[in-house]
């Protein structure tokens, strides 16, 4: 048996040969001519009716005078509709989570619960649990669909095309655009997205560099951190475009910094040249509107819940615990802080900001409840039924416009969550590339907010 | 027993469309043993017969140019489907028969779904379903998954293909002169080696063509033809899989 | 007619491709979307900055950087001359 296998190797090793490249183009040129003879035969085309659509759209939407303009309007519009309807739906959600804490509270005084219960279960879990969902839902279910419209129609290819040049330029694959736009949603799917970059060295890159595009569970902190401090003295529909505008800028900082890192990557650690490649315009569609929109959020929401249930509840947990076991006069969580705190400072945040993000490593979402928590002495989570107490707190702590500016910056461009983590070690089956995707944000995070705090203070700004 | 099914077409086909469409939320993905490259499948039900139905990753072509075109090509030619789908559109097909006339060099249980039917009639392009089977040598469904339109005659003809109903007479590429006398030296010889299990016509162009992948991939299959047998990995971790 | 690289024409020209220069995998790829001798393409889009360029190859807009593009060449097929229908 083994004999006859060798042999029948042996017979197809002498029956293999080079190839060439005439040889393929024969064969090419053969099954064109081919094709054109079935479709000669078996197709009609009446030309005249090619769409009005199909024509023009492509000369408007990546033309040279339009196609940046049109792109930038396209993300001003998506984050504006985001941030203007995503406030409502989220006050109502809260409210309705508040109610049903009553009912919990009612039901755990009458069964006579001890504190430390119920402090754990609804202070704690059920609170955390909802402001996860109150807080990230409303975007999300707008952001996504509204995502998801655009990309049914075709517009994303073109994004990559008005692009590509930039990325050439760094040394990046041209495709790495359309990892980022999964970016927007979730960095961890993102992460394996980026199979459709062929080279090894390109996606290195596009891995590297995808946590510079902020995802569902970095939106909230931004949008909700440019809205209070960085539209501060304006009311209304001016706040949300003032706080629209700041999200994106804080956007395009960060594809910036993915063309900025990936260039000097592919000077250094990732040294080569662009690979060969090809990107398909496929035609534009029409999109199935309400198929799209209903998929997209209740797809989305599906897993915003589930998240939140499966990261954000027992994060909540530690958290609450951690602030309410005290040690001297302060709780753990206090110890820590003040810990953090000269280094945090230094960057221009503080130590319960910088231990929000590292709690936080789990899941982003958390960051911002974590922080809160941290903030009331209380050692539970408040709830967010009003923006204007969340700024209060926020200013009883010290807060400058500085304090939020660094705050959005670093959630930006720090290190990517645990489960992107664990998705680029699967990918790269690496540990020095899985470091490097930890490490490499992290300092850039550091060194840009180092950088902003000192001048900001140097030059008494604040 | 349920019938595997392959579908393979050109990227932008609207390919996923119509897995999704047969197979509804019946599915599950995970990724090609030792590739980079998200696997999905699912089931369909018809009336007769049960289908598993294997989404391959959208390609121009199985000339193993990358791993993409190589899964879907080891996929044909050792798993050795009962039915191949070739998902084509009707607005390019020119272009996409290129795919499905490789296909049919590599096995006769193919059907040719033309996707997109609609689009196309919007833009004047009309396709004579009797003619492009006729000459093709195998069954042809014209198609809009979007619009569905077409999958119960899909379906039907699934069953039929499976019950033996259908019998097929695959286009064949014809080559130059030269190439065809290399091509007839060399049959014989490759069904020394596999018998009738392999398309030996096929096989000899590839053979010729220098494709080094697919000679360490046959190597492979003579040692142990179970070994490149796909094994179905578990899922990858991640979340939101086709956000 | 002079045959030049493909990139060097202008948006709308329709073009008959005379030779493909490129290597490798890359030229493999390119044959297969249709690249080939003999094979009529238009000049579709230059995107913002010029570079890439969409070409469409049997009813297909694929966009090209001028690495490749600049190993394809082609003539300008006259405007009278009869044009494939694609």
């Amino acid at each position: 048996m083994e004999h006859s296998a060798e042999k029948k190797i042996e017979q197809l090793d002498h029956l293999f040969q080079e190839g060439s490249d005439d040889l393929r183009d024969h064969i090419v040129s053969s099954i064109y001519q081919s094709t054109q003879g079935l479709t000669k035969e078996a197709v009609q085309y009446s030309p005249k009716k090619a769409s009005w659509l199909d024509t023009n759209l492509d000369q408007i939407l990546t033309s040279r005078m339009f196609g940046f303009p049109i792109m930038l309007a396209m993300l001003a519009v998506v984050i504006y509709l985001t941030i203007a309807g995503a406030n409502y739906p989220g006050i109502v959600i809260a409210e309705a989570f508040a109610r049903v804490e009553d009912g919990l509270t009612a039901v755990f005084q009458w069964v006579h619960a001890p504190d430390w219960l119920y402090g754990i279960l609804v202070e704690g879990l059920y609170r955390g649990t909802s402001w996860v969902v109150s807080v990230m839902l409303p975007p999300m279910a707008i952001f996504f669909p509204m995502f998801a419209l655009l990309e049914n129609f075709g517009y994303l290819p073109r994004v990559a095309f008005n692009l590509d040049r930039f990325f050439k330029k760094s040394g990046a694959h041209g495709k790495q655009s359309l990892t980022m736009a999964m970016g927007f949603g979730c960095n961890a799917a993102a992460i394996m997205s980026t199979r459709i970059v062929e080279s090894p060295r390109e996606r290195m890159l596009a891995i590297l560099t995808n946590n510079f595009v902020p995802c569902n569970g970095r939106w909230p902190l931004i949008i909700v951190l440019a809205g209070l401090f960085m539209a501060a003295g304006f009311s209304g529909g001016m706040n949300t475009f003032i706080s629209a505008g700041v999200v994106v800028g804080i956007v395009l900082f960060g594809v910036v910094m993915t063309l900025f890192v990936s260039w000097a990557l592919s000077k250094t650690l990732l040294r080569g040249v662009p690979s060969h490649y090809t990107l398909e315009l496929p035609p534009y569609r029409k999109p199935k509107f309400w198929n799209t929109i209903v998929r997209a959020t209740l797809d989305k929401s599906w897993f915003v819940l589930k998240r939140a249930v499966i990261i954000a509840a027992p994060a909540s947990l530690i958290t609450w615990i951690l602030a309410n076991i005290m040690v001297g006069d302060l709780s753990v969580l206090e110890h820590i802080a003040a810990f953090l705190d000269p280094f945090a400072h230094a960057i221009g945040l503080d130590g319960f900001i910088l231990m929000a993000f590292i709690l936080g490593f789990p899941a982003n979402e958390i960051v911002l409840p974590i922080l809160l928590m941290g903030y009331l002495a209380t050692g539970s989570m408040i709830e967010v039924e009003n923006l204007h107490d969340l700024k209060q707190i926020f200013l009883d702590h010290g807060w400058t416009w500085l304090t939020a500016l660094n705050m959005m910056l670093f959630s930006l461009l720090h290190y990517p969550c645990g489960t992107t983590m664990l998705n680029i070690w699967k990918e790269t089956k690496s540990p020095k590339w899985t470091f490097t995707a930890f490490a490499l944000p992290t300092a850039i995070a550091i060194v840009v907010t180092f950088i902003i705090a000192q001048t900001v203070i140097a030059l008494g700004l604040v | 027993m349920s019938h595997r099914v392959a579908l393979a077409g050109n990227p932008n086909t609207g390919k996923s469309t119509l897995f999704n469409l047969l197979t509804g939320l019946r599915q599950h993905t995970g990724n090609w043993p030792g590739k980079t490259v998200v696997r999905a499948e699912g089931e369909l039900r018809t009336d007769n017969h049960t289908f598993q139905i294997i989404d391959l990753p959208g390609t121009y072509s199985l000339y193993s140019n990358s791993a993409d075109e190589e899964v879907a090509r080891d996929y044909i030619i050792f798993e050795k489907p009962d039915i191949t789908l070739v998902v084509v559109d009707a607005t390019s097909l020119e272009r996409n028969l290129n795919l499905a006339l490789q296909v049919l060099e590599m096995t006769k249980n193919v059907i040719v779904c033309v996707n997109l039917i609609d689009e196309a009639r919007r833009k004047g392009i009309t396709v004579d379903k009797k003619e492009l089977s006729r000459r093709l040598g195998v069954p042809v469904v014209l198609l809009s998954a979007r619009e569905k339109i077409g999958v119960i005659q899909l379906m039907k003809t699934m069953d039929q293909m499976v019950d033996g109903k259908i019998s097929t007479d695959p286009y064949l590429i014809p080559y130059e002169e030269e190439v065809e006398k290399k091509i007839e030296e060399m049959e014989p010889r490759i069904k020394e080696i596999f018998g009738d299990s392999m398309p030996s016509r096929w096989l000899a162009l590839r053979l010729l063509d220098g494709d080094k992948n697919l000679l360490q991939a046959l190597k492979t299959y003579i040692r142990d033809p179970q070994s490149v047998e796909i094994k179905h990995e578990p899922a990858q971790g991640g979340c939101c899989h086709g956000a | 007619m002079e045959s030049k690289p493909i990139y060097q024409f202008h948006k709308g020209d329709r073009l008959e491709i005379t030779s493909v220069q490129v290597e490798g995998v890359m030229r493999r790829r390119l044959l297969d979307l249709g690249f080939v001798r003999g094979a009529v393409i238009d000049v579709v889009q230059k995107s913002p900055l010029g570079d890439p360029i969409a070409f469409r190859v049997f009813n297909t807009s694929i966009a090209l950087r001028r690495e490749e593009s600049s190993l394809i060449h082609a003539v300008k097929m006259e405007e009278d001359s009869e044009v494939k229908v694609q």
